[in-house]
């Protein structure tokens, strides 16, 4: 645990863009990362393009980028496991649930029993979900 | 208030950077705190003491510097995202074997927790992007 002063505060970390066209959603990953060594109440919302960073089969040798989506396998390790998705978003694009990587965590209280992190929500529970935050980084 | 900051985008590039100056001024001189001001992305480059606009144009990277000097602000610069981008300072040009290093007075390199403990201790973190 790092130093917080004891405080826990609620994150969101909301992601907009697709994952490889910049450096955003690979930056954001990393401020995740490492934010999860503070045990902060976090939560990951994707939205418009940032629906992609979650695509299943993600293939990048011919842009010649590290593939980094199979990082947000571990989210889940990191008691990271609010992800939330937005379904307006998703069917813009011609997706569904099924598109999207199959994210879970293991509950403790339940015998480990593996659950799904990904929530599909509409703009009205997003903007719930926002106004609860104490912080909100969107990239 | 307490405020942390954050800036996303490089200098002249974007307006964010501008942006986030004119609010970290004017939050300082109504007697606000600024716990701390941070740069990720390519908010970094607001960093680099080798900038040379033309004499007719806001210097950014000397503003930040000014500011800091008088307010004593925390200027923080993210170390992965720095190192990318080729900003380095004395010790992360000699222990990646670099042959020079160009951080501007009153910034300072550190890790990413510095933007996770500025939303922490701040009541406010203003985020100042695209």
């Amino acid at each position: 645990m790092e130093e917080g002063g004891g405080v826990t505060k609620k994150f969101l970390y909301v992601n907009r863009r697709a994952p490889y066209g910049s450096i955003y959603a690979l930056e954001s990953l990393e401020v995740v990362l490492i934010g999860a060594a503070f045990e902060q109440d976090v939560s990951l919302a994707f939205i418009d393009d940032g629906v992609y960073q979650l695509k299943k089969g993600q293939a990048t040798d011919g842009i010649g980028m590290k593939n980094f989506s199979p990082t947000y396998n571990a989210l889940g390790d990191y008691d990271i496991n609010k992800i939330y998705v937005d379904k307006d978003s998703l069917e813009q694009r011609g997706l569904t649930l099924d598109d999207l990587m199959n994210l879970t965590w293991e509950d403790e209280n339940e015998n480990y029993a593996e659950k799904p992190s990904i929530s599909l929500v509409n703009s009205e529970e997003l903007a719930a979900l926002m106004e609860q935050q104490d912080v909100v980084l969107s990239f | 208030m307490k405020l942390g900051i954050m800036v996303s985008e490089g200098p002249y590039q974007h307006q964010a950077s501008d942006s986030a100056y004119n609010f970290t001024k004017a939050a300082l001189e109504k007697g606000h705190e600024i716990f701390r001001v941070f740069f990720y992305h390519d908010g970094v480059n607001n960093a680099t003491r080798l900038t040379v606009p033309p004499q007719d144009d806001r210097n950014i990277v000397n503003r930040w510097s000014e500011l800091a000097k008088q307010y004593n602000l925390d200027l923080v610069v993210c170390i992965a995202a720095a190192q990318r981008r080729g900003l380095l300072d004395e010790n992360e040009a000699k222990r990646n074997g670099k042959d020079a290093n160009n951080i501007a007075d009153g910034f300072r390199i550190s890790g990413l927790g510095q933007l996770i403990e500025a939303g922490i201790q701040s009541e406010r973190l203003v985020v100042f992007g695209d």
